[in-house]
């Protein structure tokens, strides 16, 4: 199993989405001017403020060079998990629906929080029993997922929204708690909540490995 | 060089120098200064670049030890944390810019202090902030600087993917007109890797790599930086930066490769005083001279005059020294990280700073005379013959209860839960987090290899105010204590001195007596000063502000899965009242809220009694034998109980049997008290070594307690509502 994790200029946490994902295969840095992917099976488009967040959040880092490659990578089925940042990117690179807006609070806001599995189907959640709650810091000023009601209405009824915030939890004003969701296939997964920095007990939860070990196990090469 | 319109001794003045100094500077040029020289002159002997009136007294301070790899004098200070590996730190403050501008004055503190860390070849792995404010409640500037600087400093930290670990916020009067925004950042390096900034090599080229220069920031350092505030320092905002931390973040990564790949000699960030200050001090170091062209600088406006362009405060910009061999492959590196380097000048055997329009030469000064022939001045410190800082307003009445004292203190700024202002942080990106904020009394970071570090920022302006001698001491043993609390020895210390104006005597004695003080304690506890920064001048019309030394303190841990935590943990368990400590109430938070004037002095106290009640501390948080440890701080024991009773969400009961004087026991400050909790066996073991008395147990919901009549039970919830207090000011 081998993660490819995107690094873009104001790229913020590839290291630790790198650390993560080594835990259960192998996980190499992919540069966004270059157009290779490695040979990876799974790739990771990390958080950050990718060029600044200027523009809007994610709305350079789509036109890259690496992106292209990810997108058709995407576009053949491979696995593709998009944090914070990364979201924003797959939102804006049209791999996932809907957009990622200001928090309501209009502050960047860091806690920790806990993530209810709704979609345990996924090659993201397999790993995962249904409605698990999931303790994963959040950290975001433009977290707020928004979609039209009847997009909504569809993507719950295709079981696309996988991970709400546990009630109480949504500090953002997300749609209906949503947290992170896929496309249509189900082999793209965009989230807000960062799983790559609760995969060691002593810095905080290991809950979050089970999102890179659920990736493993889709990709038949696992560690686990 | 053309003598055309000399700029007059007047024009000197009004740049910050004073008529003796200008004619120094002609002494030392033979002639007078043209206004390209007179630009870097007045710069460079202004008190934030050349610490004119505090160089003396900073020459007393403790600055060797074991540890430490890098001293004062430097970009930043190292420490040595084993494995190869050290730590730089240092803490500098910008307080000016950020009472003028509180967004982009804190923002840009941030990244001049992570510009710090990386150039001497550290990759910066946390920021901790100190701040300052009037009254909050009471001032909506207060609010507004408040909630500028917080978001500011979040900004670029969490933009920079440098997580900000901890801090400390304290809202004062005095503080009403001239806020402090003190940054500190910590890097990691390898030890054999970390560079200097002397230039070296006759025939190197210079390169500028980063952001382009602008008009931004002109005269930061003389103007804003080394004079009184104004009451309409909205005419100073052109001398606020603007910064930019998505070009930061690419000039880090840029430089650390650069170092990484051997392709640069020395490295330089460019700060106050911009290309003036980083040129000349590259020049001193390396005891050369150094040629600039103005003409090859990236400029953002086309017609910048040579004085403008070398004295811009262009924020994210970095100079290296390059071997002419290199050049090409340093370049391609600026341009991989966009960050397009530009050949704009070389190293010579001169010994002069020449700085050319093109051809033409318009500016010509030997580096000694810059950097080294500034005057220093003496202070001429005399204590005050009255109280400098009148009686805050009393908000708790004579007749009020322990209980409601308890609430009210909790909820007071000084105290209350700051979580409304770390959320807005990004605590835990880099993956390094142990303890994050409201976890323990200092951060604590893991290491490669094994260990970590626990680091904390520490000031308390009244207690200083109220005593300068021993109100420094207090701070740098608070300090300590919050780094015993996890489990940490100090390696070493970095200070940022907050004060009024140096040249009246009532404040060069409070800075006379606060660095005495400073020596002291950091001699005592063997945490060496590394590296630091001065604040002057913070005073405006309605008098200066409380001396704020503000300390910050490295130390490691050899095993982080056993770091301390401040929070209650276990139903049963004992808690204990640990140390030598003498509480006091004249300057604490609760005379404070009672409207009482600040006491002439604090009580003497055994330094040396306290390191060994922090060593004891430190010992048994290590062995793993409690299962909390807090030092009491604002607020006395009772606040400290609670704390730790609302990190750990579990109740305490504490009983103070023969307290004579029942709120001194439960309300009173000083240093060198602990409160711990654990197993009744293994505080029974603590006891054998230090100072002790066991004063209740964990559990239940509420908190109870009792000292010689003054009793207070309360509900964890109710203690929680009261501690939330903040949340208000950020709706």
């Amino acid at each position: 199993m081998k993660f490819g994790v995107l690094q873009f200029p104001g790229s913020c946490d590839e290291a630790d989405a790198q650390l993560a994902a080594g835990r259960v295969g192998e996980a190499v840095l992919l540069w966004h001017r270059d157009r290779d992917l490695a040979g990876c099976d799974a790739i990771i488009v990390p958080g950050g403020f990718s060029y600044g967040d200027y523009l809007r959040a994610g709305a350079i880092a789509r036109f890259s060079p690496m992106m292209e490659e990810v997108i058709a990578f995407a576009r053949d089925g491979g696995l593709v998990l998009g944090i914070c940042n990364g979201f924003q990117v797959l939102c804006e690179a049209g791999l996932l629906p809907g957009a990622l807006l200001q928090n309501t609070n209009r502050r960047f806001t860091s806690r920790q929080v806990h993530l209810e599995v709704v979609s345990p189907d996924t090659p993201f959640t397999r790993a995962c029993a249904p409605g698990e709650l999931l303790s994963v810091p959040a950290k975001h000023g433009s977290g707020r997922y928004y979609a039209p009601d009847d997009q909504l209405d569809a993507m719950e009824a295709a079981g696309q929204i996988v991970v709400r915030y546990a009630p109480g939890e949504c500090f953002n004003g997300s749609a209906r708690d949503i947290a992170g969701v896929c496309n249509e296939a189900g082999n793209v997964f965009g989230l807000m909540p960062h799983p790559e920095h609760a995969v060691d007990a002593l810095t905080g939860s290991t809950d979050g490995l089970r999102i890179f070990e659920s990736m493993a196990l889709a990709a038949g090469g696992a560690h686990v | 060089m053309s003598d055309a319109a000399l700029p007059t001794v007047e024009e000197a003045v009004a740049l910050g120098l004073t008529r003796d100094e200008y004619a120094l500077v002609c002494t030392k040029l033979d002639r007078p200064p043209n206004q390209v020289e007179l630009a870097m002159f007045s710069l460079l002997w202004s008190e934030h670049c050349a610490y004119k009136h505090s160089k003396k007294l900073l020459m007393t301070l403790p600055t060797e030890g074991p540890f430490v790899v890098m001293g004062p004098g430097e970009n930043a200070g190292a420490v040595d944390v084993g494995n190869g590996l050290a730590c730089a730190f240092k803490v500098e403050s910008h307080n000016h810019p950020s009472a003028v501008e509180p967004f982009q004055g804190a923002a840009t503190g941030v990244g001049g202090i992570l510009r710090d860390i990386f150039a001497i070849g550290a990759r910066p792995i946390a920021v901790l902030d100190s701040l300052r404010f009037g009254n909050p409640l009471t001032s909506e500037r207060s609010r507004f600087l408040l909630d500028g600087a917080v978001s500011g400093i979040g900004h670029y930290g969490n933009s920079m993917g440098v997580p900000t670990v901890g801090g400390e916020v304290y809202f004062e009067e005095p503080y009403e007109q001239n806020c402090l925004v003190n940054a500190m950042a910590l890097g990691l390096g390898e030890t054999e890797k970390l560079v200097r900034s002397a230039a070296a090599g006759v025939g190197n080229v210079l390169v500028l790599y980063g952001a382009s220069t602008g008009r931004d920031g002109i005269g930061g350092a003389s103007v804003l930086a080394s004079a009184e505030l104004g009451e309409l320092s909205e005419d100073k905002r052109p001398t606020v930066q603007v910064g930019d931390p998505f070009e930061e973040s690419k000039l880090l990564e840029c430089s650390l490769e650069l170092l990484e790949r051997g392709l640069i000699v020395a490295l330089q960030d460019l700060g106050a005083a911009g290309l003036t200050s980083s040129a000349s001090e590259m020049a001193s170091k390396g005891e050369v001279g150094i040629d600039i062209d103005v003409a090859t600088v990236p400029l953002r406006e086309a017609d910048m005059e040579p004085f403008e362009i070398m004295v811009s405060e262009s924020q994210e910009r970095m100079l290296c020294v390059v071997e002419p061999g290199k050049l090409a492959e340093v370049i391609a590196l600026t341009d991989k990280w966009e960050v397009h380097g530009t050949a704009i000048g070389s190293v010579t055997d001169t010994g002069h700073m020449r700085i050319f329009r093109g051809e033409e030469l318009v500016g010509d000064m030997s580096v000694a005379a810059l950097v080294d022939d500034c005057p220093l001045y003496d202070l001429s410190p005399a204590a005050p013959t009255q109280q400098l800082y009148p009686a805050p307003a009393a908000v708790l009445g004579e007749d009020a209860d322990a209980q409601e004292a308890l609430l009210t203190l909790l909820a007071s700024p000084n105290i209350a839960s700051r979580r409304p202002l770390f959320e807005q942080y990004d605590s835990i990106v880099q993956s390094r987090t142990v303890r994050r904020p409201e976890e323990a009394d200092a951060a604590v970071l893991q290491l490669p290899g094994g260990g970590g570090l626990g680091v904390s920022i520490d000031g308390n302006g009244r207690k200083v105010a109220a005593d300068p001698y021993w109100g420094t001491i207090a701070v740098v043993l608070e300090c300590a204590s919050n780094l015993a609390c996890v489990g940490a020895e100090p390696l070493g210390t970095t200070n940022n001195l907050n004060f009024g104006n140096p040249e009246k005597p009532h404040i060069a004695w409070q800075l006379t007596e606060a660095v005495r003080g400073l020596g002291a304690a950091c001699r005592a506890l063997d945490a060496p000063i590394v590296g630091g920064n001065v604040s002057l001048y913070n005073e405006g019309a309605s008098g200066p502000i409380y001396p704020t030394p503000v300390i910050g303190m490295v130390g490691r841990l050899p095993d982080v899965e056993r770091a301390g935590r401040l929070g209650f943990a276990q139903e049963g368990d004992a808690i204990a009242l640990v140390g030598p400590f003498r509480p006091a109430l004249p300057a604490s938070e609760l005379a404070r809220l009672r409207g009482e004037a600040l006491p002439d002095g604090l009580p003497e106290l055994d330094i040396l009694a306290v390191r060994s009640a922090q060593e004891a501390v430190r010992d048994a948080v290590r062995e793993g034998l409690l299962s909390s440890a807090h030092d009491i701080a604002e607020g006395g024991l009772l606040v400290a109980v609670a704390e730790s009773a609302l990190a750990g969400s579990i109740g305490a009961t504490v009983e103070l049997g023969d307290a004579d004087d029942a709120w001194t026991a439960l309300f009173g400050e000083a240093p060198g008290g602990f409160v711990v909790s654990g197993h009744p066996a293994a505080i029974a073991q603590l006891a054998e070594r230090v100072e002790l008395d066991i004063i209740g147990a964990v559990g239940g919901e509420r908190l109870h307690a009792q000292a010689a009549g003054a009793a207070v039970d309360v509900a964890l919830a109710d203690l929680r509502e009261a501690h939330g207090a903040l949340a208000q000011l950020f709706a």
